[in-house]
């Protein structure tokens, strides 16, 4: 039995009778979908989804923000990271319907062309890619990292971005381009 | 991922009621507690874990981390691990269960990561990733197949014929050496268990690994006072630098009085069925001088009773020199 979205314990009411057409983002009605509310970039959108879909699969396929990737979908890649009230988490490992009420933030939010975060800026600066598909994850995991208690060396940024692999290789532009906002940053605070 | 029914648990008898009603609370549950979900979430996208119902429990009020007025510390079951692990009394009193959260999983995995989840963090075994493999623990009676197969990151601790898939959490190594205890509350009112009796070695029933019954809770951890002068420290040997799970480790708690170390505790990684504690290792180390003979004796100790399998027999070696390693450098600190 499907009850509704996340009911609180004893007051469960059918998904059925929840389906009421107030969404915004029309998506076929999947047998078992149940009514969830999420915060996107600022943006709230009212979707009806299966209890199955994860953060990232809805990010994609339902909200059509493509720029969170699915890389191994059990979070060892990060391509999938996402920040949620301010924290980087894996996507592919949240269920989407328990996010209600917090503030989800995707690269979309991040920065868009013609305003791109600092740390968006750098990897263009430092070639921080080569093919780009773990991209939009380092540079959700390096806009964290920025507000997290990490060291001034490399072997510090290193280690606060193992939970997100490069196939190709880029790490050690991904971490002079991550350094160089760092120091941008500390000569502001300074100056 | 088979169909599941999401709840909400708004406060604890809620959760208690809802999970009462599962046939157990081991493999096989049919009811779940979910947190950070990053352990369950990835075992039910591999049908290892089949929940017909999920009850979130992150909204119950045990996100807090506390100072006890006896000194000591209790912790919320859904504290994230970054927040433990960056606490300033958990750095200051406890740096070995700071430095072991540290050394698990990544960033984001620990921002998403709870203090209960933790405890119940299951085995990265392939073999009871995989259901198409026999697998004693996710389905009793079908066999083991690591002990014939690829056993290289598998215990030498605790072990039976019918399991040796080791536990995969740092954080419950220095919770073994901090003596921790795990504070649950049930259909039958609240009990709590010290850390060395909650999970169960694998015998003849490898799905039962810990003591937890239908619907219970866990709702907080407690450590007792840091014994005063205590230095502490966890030391993880790993094939990566970052974002592996151990191959061993240890977790070491002393108080020195001059050169002479007059209280031990040790815990080992990677190597245990369950986080592992070594009175043994302790023996030889309590009233001794902190040398590297009675390093080497108390790592001898550890690890008397290690049975390798077929292809991790370097593992006895390697937790003796990380424990001896461990233990010289937790014994040099200031």
């Amino acid at each position: 039995m499907l009850a509704s979205a996340s009911p609180v314990l004893g007051e469960r009411s059918r998904a059925e009778s929840a389906a009421t057409p107030k969404t915004k983002q029309a998506m076929p009605a999947v047998e078992g979908a149940i009514p969830v509310t999420l915060r996107v970039n600022g943006k709230k959108y009212d979707l009806q989804i299966d209890p199955r879909t994860t953060l990232l699969d809805c990010l994609r396929e339902h909200l059509h923000l493509t720029g969170s990737k699915k890389g191994c979908d059990h979070g060892q890649c990060g391509a999938c990271t996402v920040h949620v009230n301010g924290r980087r988490m894996n996507s592919c490992l949240c269920l989407a319907a328990m996010y209600q009420g917090d503030e989800i933030t995707t690269i979309e939010g991040v920065g868009q062309p013609g305003n791109l975060h600092p740390i968006q800026e750098a990897f263009v600066a430092h070639d921080a890619y080569q093919c780009g598909y773990c991209t939009c994850g380092q540079i959700m995991s390096a806009v964290a990292l920025l507000s997290e208690p990490v060291g001034p060396g490399d072997a510090e940024v290193k280690e606060f971005m193992s939970g997100n692999i490069c196939r190709c290789g880029a790490y050690q532009n991904i971490v002079e381009a991550i350094q160089s906002v760092r120091q941008s940053t500390n000569r502001q605070k300074a100056g | 991922m088979k169909i599941f029914e999401l709840t909400r648990a708004d406060n604890p008898g809620q959760a208690i009621a809802a999970a009462a009603k599962a046939n157990t609370a081991q493999q096989g549950a049919d009811i779940r507690f979910i947190a950070g979900g990053t352990n369950l979430v990835d075992y039910m996208k591999l049908n290892v874990e089949t929940p017909r119902q999920l009850v979130d429990v992150n909204h119950l009020p045990f996100d807090k981390i506390e100072a006890l007025p006896d000194g000591g510390l209790s912790i919320g079951a859904v504290v994230r691990n970054s927040d433990l692990a960056y606490h300033p009394i958990v750095r200051k009193n406890y740096a070995v269960l700071s430095e072991a959260l540290l050394s698990g999983a990544s960033p984001q995995l620990r921002n998403m990561a709870t203090t209960a989840g933790n405890l119940l963090q299951r085995t990265r075994c392939m073999y009871f990733r995989d259901t198409a493999m026999p697998c004693n623990k996710r389905e009793p009676g079908s066999g083991c197949a690591a002990i014939t197969g690829v056993n290289r990151g598998l215990a030498i601790l605790g072990t039976s014929e019918h399991c040796i898939a080791s536990n995969p959490s740092d954080m419950n190594v220095a919770l073994a050496a901090l003596e921790a205890t795990i504070h649950i509350s049930g259909p039958k009112g609240e009990r709590s268990v010290t850390i060395g009796d909650f999970h169960l070695l694998p015998g003849n029933t490898p799905n039962r690994e810990t003591v937890l019954e239908p619907g219970d809770l866990i709702t907080h951890v407690t450590l007792p006072p840091p014994s005063p002068g205590n230095r502490s420290l966890y030391l993880k040997l790993r094939d990566r630098a970052s974002f592996e799970f151990a191959l061993a480790s240890a977790a070491v708690v002393v108080t020195m009085d001059g050169g002479k170390i007059t209280r031990s505790r040790v815990g080992l990684g990677g190597v245990g069925t369950k986080p592992w504690r070594s009175p043994e290792a302790e023996a030889e180390l309590t009233g001794q001088s902190a040398t590297q003979a009675v390093f080497q004796k108390a790592a001898e100790a550890a690890l008397r009773d290690a049975k390798p399998q077929s292809q991790n027999g370097f593992k006895v070696e390697l937790a003796k020199r990380c424990l001896a390693h461990a233990l010289k450098l937790v014994t040099q600190t200031a």
